[in-house]
C-alpha cells in the first residue's frame, strides 16, 4: 500500500464573502467538509471611533453613535446619551423618555428582522429575507416621519430626543404593529418550521450556558443558552420598569439549549415582546417637552460613568471619563458582537463548513459593532 | 431527423447524386444547428423567467427594464458576459481551466439529441434514448470537477468534491426509478416510452401502478440533485463557497455554466415528463405517409403539449428553489442512500411484482375491468 500524505486545508472566508456580514475573516482549517477550527480576525471595519470621540465636543459625538452599530443606531444614540447624561447630572423629560423606548423598541424589531432574515438567507433560502425586509420597510418609513433619517438616526440627544412626534405616528405605529403580530405567525410558517431549516439550525453549534457566560455573550445570544439576563428587567432604566413584558429564553425546542435555532426562534419571539412594549408605551405617553434646556457649551464635571444598555446586540455599555471640560477625555464603548466572535473559535470546532455558516448567522454579529 | 433523411433520400431527385451518407451527414448537422438555436434562447428565456417567478415569489418585480416587460433582459446579460474580460487566474491549470465549461455545456447539451418534441420532432430517436441521455448527461459531472481543480482555489475544489459526491449518489436512485418505467414499457427508446402511455392522465406512468407513483416523485428529487439546485445546490453554495466550483470564472466561460444549469432544469423535465407524464400524447392521431412529416396540427398539438408539461415541471423547480433552504452536505448524503436509494430498490421489486400479478396493466385498466 502506498502512504498518501495528507493535510489539513486552509481556508480562508472573507473579509470579502458572501456571509460575513460586512468585512469579518475566519482562518478555517479544515479536514474535507468538516472544520478542525476557525479562527475569526477582527479589526477590518476599525474607525478609530473611541478616538474620535477625544477630539468632539460631547453633543457632536452623537452622529458618530449610529455608526457603531448601524442596524441598531436608536439603541446606541440612547446609551450614549443617558451615559453623558448620568455624568452631567440632567434630567429628561417624561415624555422624550416614553419616545426613546418607542423608538429603541421599533429599532430592535427592525435588526432582529435584518438577523432572521439573513439567517435564511445563510441557509440559501432567498425568499424569507425578503419578506423580513418588506416589514422592515414600514419601520424604516416609520423612522424617516420621525427623524428624517431611515438608517442612522441620530434621533436621541443629551436631554432629550431631536424632535417631538410627528402627527399621527402614534396611528401608523399601530397599524403597523397590528399587521406585523400575524406576519411573524407567517414568517414562522415559511422559514421557521420548515424541515430543511430546523435539520440545519437544531442541535448544531451548541453553547452552554457556562461557557456563554465564561466568553461574555450578551443579549439574545445569552439568553438562548438559557441565562435569564435582561438589562431592561434586572437593572431597569427609562421607562420599562412600567411595562410588562416577558423574557424569552432558550428552550432546546427542536434540539438542545443553545443551538442555533434557540438563538434564531428567540430574535423571532423578542420581536413579538417588543411589539408589546411599544403599544404599551403609545399608550402611555404624557403630554410635554421633549428636550431639556442645555447651555450652548455643554461641560460636563470632572468623574466618571458606565452606563450599560440592553442594546439589540444585547448589553452596549458606554465608559466616560470627563476632565471637566466640554470634550470627553476617554470614551470606551463596550458591544456584544466582540464578545460573540470570541465564541466562534471555541464553538467552530469539529463543526461542518456550511455549519460554520450557521453559527456567524445565528450569533447576529455585525462587523462594525465588532472593531468600532 | 432520421424520418426527414429517409425522405428526402427517397423523394428528392437531386440528392441520388451524392451518397446517402452525405445527405445523412448534412441533415444531422443542420438539425444540431437547430436544437443549440432552440436551447440557447430557451435556457437564456428561463433565466429571464426565473428572475420573475422569483421577484412574483418575493413580493418585488423582478427585471422589467429591457424591452416590454422587460423579455429582452437574457439578451442583454448574454451580450454583456460575451464583452466582458474573460480572467484565467495565474495559477490555474490553464488548459483545464479554459476546456472545463464547454465539456459541462456539451453534457448538458448532448441530451437534447435524444429528447422528444413531439411525434415526429426529435433529432434522433435511438433504440437506448434513456440510457444515453444518462451517459451524456453525467459527463457534466466531469467538467465541474475538471473546473473545481483547474481553479485552484480552495472553494472551487472543494465546490467541484461536493459535486462529484453529490451526483454520484444521486444518480443511483435516479436510474433506480427510471428502471421501474423501463421494466413497464420493455424500451429504452424515448418514443416508445411515449407511444406506451395515452394522452389521459389514468394512462401516464404516473398514475400506472402505486410504484411508479413514488418513483416519479424520487426521479424528480433526485434529478433536482443533479441540476445542483437548491434545496441540493451545495456545490455552488453561496453563503458557504461563494459561487463553488464556478468561482474563478468570468464572462463567456461563466456564461456557458450559466446556460449548461438551464439547460439542465429543462432536460430533467422533459425526461420526466417523457417517461412518467404522458408526453406528446394528444387525444389526436397523426395522418400517416408524407403528410405525418410536415407541420401538421397534430404534431403542432404535440408539441404544445409537451412544452406545457415541460415548463410546469421548471416552474416546480424554480418554486422550489425559491421556497426551500439549502441542506448540508452530510445531511444531502443521508437523503441520497438511507432514503432515496432503498425507496427506488422497494420501487423496482415492488413494479416487477405487479407485473408478475398483473402483467402490465395499469391501476385504471384494473379498475375499469
Amino acid at each position: 500500500m502506498p502512504e498518501f500524505r495528507t493535510e489539513e486545508m486552509v481556508l480562508n472566508m472573507g473579509p470579502q464573502h458572501p456571509s460575513t456580514h460586512g468585512v469579518m475573516r475566519f482562518v478555517v482549517h479544515t479536514d474535507g467538509e468538516v472544520m478542525r477550527v476557525a479562527k475569526p480576525d477582527v479589526g477590518y471595519l476599525h474607525r478609530s471611533i473611541e478616538k474620535i470621540a477625544e477630539k468632539l465636543k460631547y453633543p457632536q459625538f452623537m452622529p458618530f453613535t449610529d455608526r457603531i452599530d448601524y442596524l441598531a443606531a436608536m439603541n446606541c444614540n440612547m446609551g450614549y446619551a443617558m451615559t453623558v447624561e448620568k455624568l452631567a447630572g440632567i434630567e429628561v423629560p417624561p415624555r422624550a423618555e416614553y419616545i426613546r423606548v418607542i423608538a429603541s423598541e421599533l429599532n430592535r424589531i427592525a435588526s432582529h428582522l435584518i438577523s432572521v432574515g439573513v439567517m435564511g438567507l445563510e441557509l440559501g433560502a432567498v425568499t424569507p429575507f425578503l419578506h423580513a425586509i418588506r416589514e422592515r420597510e414600514t419601520i424604516n418609513d416609520l423612522m424617516e416621519e420621525l427623524c428624517g433619517a431611515r438608517l442612522t438616526y441620530n434621533y436621541i440627544r443629551i436631554g432629550g430626543v431631536a424632535q417631538d412626534l410627528p402627527a399621527g405616528f402614534a396611528e401608523k405605529t399601530i397599524e403597523f404593529l397590528d399587521h406585523f403580530v400575524p406576519a411573524v405567525d407567517e414568517y414562522n410558517r415559511l422559514l421557521s418550521y420548515n424541515k430543511i431549516f430546523v435539520k440545519r439550525m437544531a442541535d448544531v453549534a451548541v453553547i452552554s450556558a457556562e461557557n456563554a457566560v465564561d466568553y461574555g455573550l450578551v443579549g439574545p445570544n445569552l439568553r438562548a443558552s438559557g441565562v435569564k439576563w435582561d438589562l431592561r428587567r434586572d437593572e431597569p432604566y427609562s421607562v420599562y420598569p412600567q411595562f410588562e413584558f416577558d423574557i424569552p429564553v432558550g428552550t432546546g425546542e427542536k434540539g438542545q439549549v443553545g443551538d442555533c435555532y434557540d438563538r434564531y426562534m428567540l430574535r423571532i419571539r423578542e420581536m413579538v415582546e417588543s411589539s408589546r412594549i411599544i403599544k404599551q408605551c403609545l399608550a402611555a405617553v404624557p403630554d410635554g417637552p421633549v428636550q431639556t434646556k442645555l447651555p450652548a457649551s455643554l461641560k460636563v464635571p470632572e468623574g466618571e460613568a458606565y452606563v450599560r444598555t440592553e442594546s439589540v446586540r444585547g448589553e452596549l455599555g458606554y465608559y466616560v471619563i470627563s476632565d471637566g471640560s466640554d470634550k470627553p477625555y476617554r470614551l470606551r464603548i463596550r458591544t456584544g458582537s466582540f464578545s460573540a466572535m470570541s465564541i466562534v473559535e471555541l464553538t467552530s470546532r469539529g463543526l461542518m463548513i456550511a455549519d460554520l455558516v450557521a453559527l456567524i448567522g445565528s450569533l447576529d454579529v455585525v462587523a462594525p459593532e465588532i472593531d468600532r | 431527423m432520421r424520418y426527414f433523411a429517409d425522405w428526402i433520400i427517397e423523394n428528392l431527385e437531386f440528392t441520388r447524386a451524392i451518397p446517402s451518407e452525405y445527405v445523412y451527414l448534412i441533415i444531422m448537422v443542420v438539425g444540431g444547428l437547430l436544437l443549440l438555436l432552440f436551447v440557447v434562447p430557451m435556457a437564456g428565456a428561463l433565466t429571464f423567467v426565473e428572475r420573475r417567478v422569483a421577484g412574483k415569489m418575493q413580493s418585488r418585480i423582478g427585471p422589467n427594464r429591457v424591452g416590454p416587460q422587460g423579455i429582452f433582459q437574457f439578451v442583454a446579460d448574454g451580450v454583456k458576459l460575451i464583452l466582458k474580460e474573460d480572467i484565467i487566474p495565474t495559477a490555474a491549470d490553464r488548459r483545464l481551466f479554459k476546456l472545463a465549461p464547454y465539456i459541462v455545456f456539451v453534457g448538458s447539451f448532448l441530451t437534447f439529441a435524444a429528447l422528444p418534441f413531439s411525434q415526429k420532432l426529435i433529432a434522433a430517436d435511438l433504440n437506448i434514448g434513456i440510457l444515453y441521455i444518462f451517459a451524456v448527461s453525467s459527463m457534466v459531472v466531469v467538467g465541474i470537477i475538471m473546473s473545481g481543480w483547474a481553479s485552484n482555489n480552495n472553494l472551487s475544489l472543494l465546490g467541484g468534491m461536493r459535486s462529484a459526491a453529490q451526483i454520484i449518489s444521486y444518480e443511483v436512485p435516479q436510474i433506480l426509478s427510471v428502471l421501474a418505467v423501463i421494466l413497464l414499457t420493455g424500451t429504452l427508446g424515448m418514443q416508445g416510452t411515449i407511444k406506451a402511455q395515452g394522452w389521459a392522465p389514468q394512462h401516464w406512468f404516473l398514475f400506472h401502478n402505486p410504484f411508479a407513483f413514488i418513483a416519479f416523485f424520487v426521479f424528480f428529487i433526485s434529478a433536482v440533485a443533479e441540476c445542483n439546485r437548491i434545496p441540493f445546490d451545495i456545490p455552488e453554495a453561496e453563503s458557504e463557497l461563494v459561487s463553488g466550483y464556478n468561482t474563478e470564472y468570468s464572462g463567456f466561460r461563466f456564461g456557458l455554466f450559466f446556460l449548461a444549469e438551464f439547460a439542465n432544469v429543462y432536460v430533467i423535465s422533459a425526461v420526466a415528463v417523457t417517461l412518467f407524464l404522458g408526453g406528446w400524447n394528444t387525444p389526436f392521431y397523426l395522418p400517416t405517409g408524407i403528410w405525418g412529416l410536415l407541420p401538421s396540427a397534430v404534431n403542432l398539438a404535440g408539441l404544445i403539449t409537451f412544452l406545457i408539461k415541460t415548463f410546469v415541471l421548471v416552474f416546480v423547480c424554480m418554486w422550489l428553489r425559491w421556497t426551500l433552504p439549502r441542506l448540508r452536505v452530510d445531511q444531502l448524503m443521508t437523503v441520497g442512500w438511507k432514503y432515496m436509494v432503498p425507496i427506488a430498490f422497494f420501487n423496482l421489486v415492488g413494479t416487477a411484482v405487479w407485473m408478475l400479478v398483473w402483467g402490465d396493466k395499469s391501476i385504471a385498466a384494473l379498475l375499469g375491468g
